[in-house]
């Protein structure tokens, strides 16, 4: 879980740096997503190392999805349905704890949605086009205010899920001291925090007219 | 102070169980709050009503046998037993509720009473120094540095209670666990095991149907004796530690 | 009247197992003497121990690893919560790591004098001379003793004595030596050479041809009567202090197992011997259930006072100086503040008797940390006594740092238990007795940090180098469940339990037991006379005749029933109180925790009469409707001259 979380998190800010390209304009941005077709070549072949990753990314979603699953199977069995509290109240959990399950379960469905939109441009609102700069544009225009909301909520939806994530994932590769315990929140929630405005950016920029 | 209880009644494991309320008055601040379900009892049994079974036996905290969740908190709204939990902490007029520690790996033996058997098989399966009376070394052969002996003591005053399992929203007992891998790996007598000992506690963790530790936090920030959280993280590194040398 | 009124007095005994010779020579003389046990059979033979405290659990290990075949019984829900885990202070043990003068013959001398000669030189040599290989053995399991910044072991100095000999785990050091126990408990139970039984109580010893060999418990979950057999029994069941109702006991804590095995032929030494602990949180009302001890250490910087003028009930920062008594620097201007357990309690008694207490009924004195506050600063204080304050705020809701806090003594130990020999076992063969449950090492007042110390010896040291020398004539004849013996044990227990459960009364298990609480504390607590003991023994035969004639007692016996836990306990501490109040009776002398009204110096302290009282009181069951029966073991002093005791 907290391995293949990190490859993700590790993915996401990579992904975001590219998104943040949009801003420098159309040419530089197309050039950047043709760049990574490129990696590698030619000791691999054309889109070589992107498949690559890709396999890793979709492999680290897998695991990552199971090894949730497994969890949320084993706490329903730990605390079964008959079992459950009258009275709950929570002591000291973040409320971004609460949202990892179906917080993840969101984000699944996200994924489906956005790949079928920008990457493989089957879902094409505002049109397709070759040029991803172009995709990104079409797709958030403001009469495709729903595009955007599911966007935004999505990638609140995942700034949620690096806050406590983040923090889970260190501790269980164990990190945590009582000493550092504060920084290692800090820095969990200055990573999630950085995802989702660098998230939020781009689309929030086509919507409002700053980028056309 | 006039109370107002809601408190869980389960005739046995089987039974389903319900909130039965009563009203108490002329309840004392100064009582606590299981000297406050004494009076309760009291009251049912003139009333011949069977009295409400629950834990308890030092009363001053340190033995781990009370524990009940009062209006959703684990021992209740101050950080300490439920025995050390004092009535003035609430107030007059208050409707509290009161129910048993709930987890599959701690069945209802009858009301607010559950078996926490489990707990001990998990010390059974690892958390312990293999030291036969008899073989030990004078105290002095092994100085230890003192942040070390200090860390142990930290996490060696775990009573066991349960409340971290009860607490925790996947009803996982890694704090408890965690507590006594670190306070044995902290100290040098426990080294020759530590490295099966947490592959074999966790193992017997799991076959207990705890539920897994997913670093939420319940479970410290319930605890009466302030097991510090890390003690988790350093379980952690124990087991990486193990399996990278195959352990397990 | 004569004591005769109250009992009988047969033969005398002796400790027949006790070795002769130099004192620092007997123990390694019983070891040898003691018959052997081959390993490859001891798995035949079966030992039964109950109860899981620092005594039980630590031999319940020793023994399994020994190879013997042992079953283990608490009542808690685990072996780990038993009542030594409360244990605060620390531990003693003659290591002399500080070099300052300590020995094996200082402690043993120490504990013979504390316990006012009322004890065996015999056996409190061993205890000192084990009390050093119990620290190594608590190491190599990892309890977590204090340590200096070299990594070596803390000690510090405790209950008055002048050497610092006491190993100490902050404020828990019973919980972590317990934890130590259990868990070397639970590795024997993994091994499969312990068999534990959680949640059952022994409710009575099956006694075959003279010799113990088993019990019966009830499962407290199901409410079955089980029959449980072994080639010897071990009691580790803990001392009775809960006879009074208010005591620092826990709840559950009780007699029955000692109590019954009294009924079966077992001797009851010294049962009046109880110690009252000066600093405990005083009762707020009725509704209490239990006694909080504050850490005797507080008497280290804490000032003791009451106000000079009866009932004065002002705020105490308000009462000025002058006003103030600060009896205890008053009268024992040489130890003040600290003199030993059983004085400061009488002292505390005694002003508030006089109608000088302070707080709810006035029955409480201040202790006042304002000058330590003044000298020290807040911060250091805090430093040492933060977690104590802590808790004392929580339990009374007031702020120590502000207010004087308020204490009250209250019971805490009981010296006496069943009487044993040398080797620990009782007048049934094969009836051993370890830790509180006996009476052997204390005398008549217990010296602080000793409980643990005790406990640990019987359990890893002593029970398992002597229990063989029994065992060695095993295995005993095998008996089944259909022998008459545990046929008609097991029948006592049922009709008693349904006897209970019949009886559908007007006044609760609790009730009885708060009002024989009373009865105790006021005639046989801190000042005993004989007009007082008198009266309390016709009212504590009242108090039982109207308990089997009214007691209520709901549910049914198949259950979880705690109602009925508890009655089956409270019969039996409503029997164990005449006892107490009758050998208190007869012991017209004062020392160590039994003080007699009638027996004291001109100036108030306690006046013993060595010419007619030294020996231990060994109590036989002479029959529900038959007086006991005093046997007599007299106590000679070899190496300690008896002297009377002085904190002047």
């Amino acid at each position: 879980m907290a391995v293949t979380g990190a490859i993700l998190v590790l993915y996401l800010i990579a992904h975001m740096y590219g998104n943040l390209k949009i801003f420098s304009g159309q040419e530089a941005f197309d050039g950047y997503a043709h760049s990574l077709r490129e990696l590698g070549y030619p000791m691999l072949p054309e889109s070589g190392f992107l498949w690559i990753f890709r396999v890793v990314l979709l492999a680290s979603v897998l695991i990552h999805a199971y090894a949730a699953v497994m969890l949320w199977r084993r706490a329903n069995k730990a605390r079964p349905a008959a079992q459950r509290y009258q009275v709950k109240k929570k002591v000291d959990r973040t409320y971004a704890s609460y949202t990892m399950r179906y917080g993840g379960v969101l984000i699944a469905l996200f994924v489906v949605f956005h790949i079928l939109h920008l990457t493989t441009n089957d879902i094409a609102p505002g049109g397709a086009s070759d040029s991803p700069y172009e995709r990104l544009v079409n797709g958030f225009q403001p009469e495709f205010w729903y595009v955007t909301l599911f966007y935004v909520l999505s990638v609140i939806a995942v700034g949620l899920h690096l806050r406590h994530g983040i923090w889970s994932a260190l501790a269980t590769l164990g990190a945590n001291r009582s000493s550092r315990q504060g920084k290692l929140n800090a820095v969990a929630v200055g990573i999630a925090l950085i995802v989702t405005v660098g998230f939020l950016l781009p689309p929030l920029a086509v919507t409002f007219g700053l980028v056309s | 102070m006039n109370i107002t209880l809601r408190v869980w009644r389960q005739k046995g494991p089987d039974d389903e169980g319900r909130l039965a309320t009563y009203k108490l008055t002329d309840v004392s601040p100064d009582m606590s709050f299981l000297e406050m379900l004494d009076v309760l009892n009291e009251k049912l049994t003139l009333e011949n009503e069977e009295p409400v079974a629950f834990d308890h036996d030092c009363r001053e905290g340190i033995c781990g046998a009370c524990g009940v969740v009062i209006d959703g908190e684990a021992h209740g709204p101050e950080r300490t037993t439920t025995c050390q939990l004092h009535m003035r902490s609430f107030k007059d007029g208050d409707t509290i509720t009161v129910e048993p520690w709930r987890a599959k790996a701690f069945p209802v033996v009858k009301d607010l009473v559950v078996d926490r058997g489990a707990f001990d098989r998990i010390i059974q399966a690892g958390g312990y120094i293999s030291a036969p009376t008899g073989t030990a070394p004078d105290a002095h052969a092994n100085p230890i540095p003192k942040p070390d002996a200090d860390r142990a003591f930290d996490a060696a005053t775990c009573i066991g209670c349960g409340a971290c399992v009860a607490a925790c929203p996947n009803a996982s007992s890694m704090l408890f666990t965690a507590a006594k891998v670190t306070h044995l790996g902290m100290l040098p007598q426990g080294q020759p095991e530590r490295a099966s000992r947490v592959v074999q506690m966790i193992n017997q963790q799991d076959e207990e149907d705890f539920g897994g530790c997913t670093n939420i936090g319940e479970c410290a920030a319930v605890c009466p004796k302030g097991i510090p959280l890390d003690t988790i993280s350093q379980l952690n590194r124990d087991l990486l530690g193990s399996l990278s040398k195959g352990v397990g | 009247m004569s004591d005769n009124d109250f009992f009988l007095v047969g033969d005398p005994i002796r400790d027949e197992k006790a070795p002769e010779g130099p004192i620092n020579e007997r123990w390694d003389k019983r070891r040898f003497s003691a018959k052997l046990v081959n390993p490859a059979n001891r798995r035949k033979l079966s030992v039964i121990i109950v109860g899981t405290g620092l005594a039980g659990a630590s031999a319940a290990a020793t023994l399994g690893e020994a190879g013997y075949n042992v079953t283990s019984f608490c009542y808690q829900d685990s072996p780990r919560r038993a009542h030594s885990i409360a244990a605060q202070g620390g531990i003693n043990a003659a290591k002399n790591y500080r070099n300052d003068g300590d020995s094996i013959y200082r402690l043993f001398y120490d504990t013979v004098k504390g316990g006012d000669f009322r004890s065996r030189e015999s056996n409190v040599y061993r205890l000192a001379q084990t009390s050093v290989e119990i620290i190594d053995q608590c190491v190599a399991q990892g309890v977590p003793f204090a340590r200096e910044y070299g990594g070596l072991l803390d000690n510090r100095s405790f209950g008055g004595v002048q050497v610092s000999r006491t190993f100490y785990a902050r404020g828990q050091t019973g919980q972590q030596l317990l934890i130590g126990a259990y868990q070397a408990l639970e590795r024997q139970v993994a091994a499969g050479s312990v068999k534990m039984n959680t949640r059952h109580e022994m409710l009575e010893v099956i006694v075959v041809d003279g010799r113990a060999r088993g019990i019966i418990a009830r499962d407290m979950v199901t409410g079955e009567i089980e029959t449980h057999f072994a080639d010897a029994v071990v009691l580790a069941t803990g001392g009775y202090g809960n006879v009074f109702f208010l005591s620092t006991n826990a709840m559950g804590c009780n007699v029955t197992a000692s109590w019954r095995a009294h009924r079966k032929g077992a001797l009851f030494a010294n049962p009046c011997y109880t110690q009252i602990h000066p600093t405990c949180i005083p009762v707020s009302g009725d509704y209490q259930s239990k006694l909080t001890l504050m850490s005797e250490s507080l008497r280290n910087d804490g000032r003791i006072w009451v106000p000079k003028a009866h009932g004065d009930t002002r705020d105490p920062r308000q009462i000025p100086e002058d006003e103030r008594d600060y009896y205890l620097e008053r009268i024992y201007p040489s130890f003040g503040n600290l003199v030993p357990r059983d004085i400061a309690s009488r002292a505390a008694k005694n002003v508030c008797d006089e109608g000088r207490g302070v707080g709810p009924g006035g029955l409480g004195v201040y202790l006042d940390f304002a000058a330590a506050i003044e000298r020290m600063g807040r911060d250091a204080v805090e430093a040492k006594y933060g977690n104590l304050f802590d808790m004392y705020q929580r339990i009374t809701g007031e702020n120590p740092y502000e207010v004087p806090m308020r204490i009250y003594p209250a019971v805490h130990y009981t010296m006496g238990g069943l009487w044993v020999d040398y080797d620990l076992q009782s007048s049934i063969p094969g009836l051993f007795v370890t830790g509180e449950a006996n009476f052997s090492d204390h005398g008549a007042n217990r010296l602080g940090a000793s409980a643990l110390m005790q406990g640990l010896a019987d359990g890893y040291f002593v029970l398992p180098n002597t229990i063989n020398d029994y065992l060695a004539s095993g295995p005993f004849e095998g008996i089944d469940e259909s022998h008459p013996e545990a046929v008609a044990a097991k029948e006592q227990v049922t009709s008693r339990i349904d006897k209970l459960l019949s009886i559908q009364g007007s006044r609760t298990v609790d009730s009885f037991h708060k009002e024989l609480g009373h009865i105790m504390w006021e005639y046989c607590g801190m000042e005993r006379s004989e007009e007082g003991l008198t009266k309390a023994i016709e009212l504590i035969r009242a108090l039982r005749a109207e308990f089997w004639r009214d007691v209520k007692v709901l549910g049914t016996n198949d259950e979880l029933n705690q109602a009925l836990e508890k009655a089956g306990r409270v019969a039996d501490f409503l029997e164990l109180g005449e006892l107490m109040c009758i050998d208190a009776l007869h012991r017209r002398e004062s020392c160590g925790g039994h003080f007699r009204a009638e027996s004291q110096t001109e100036d108030g302290e306690a006046l013993r009469h060595d010419d007619e009282f030294a020996y231990v009181a060994a109590w036989a069951f002479g029959g529900d409707d038959s007086k006991p029966v005093l046997h007599k073991e007299n106590l000679e002093y070899e190496y300690v001259e008896m002297k009377q005791r002085s904190y002047k």
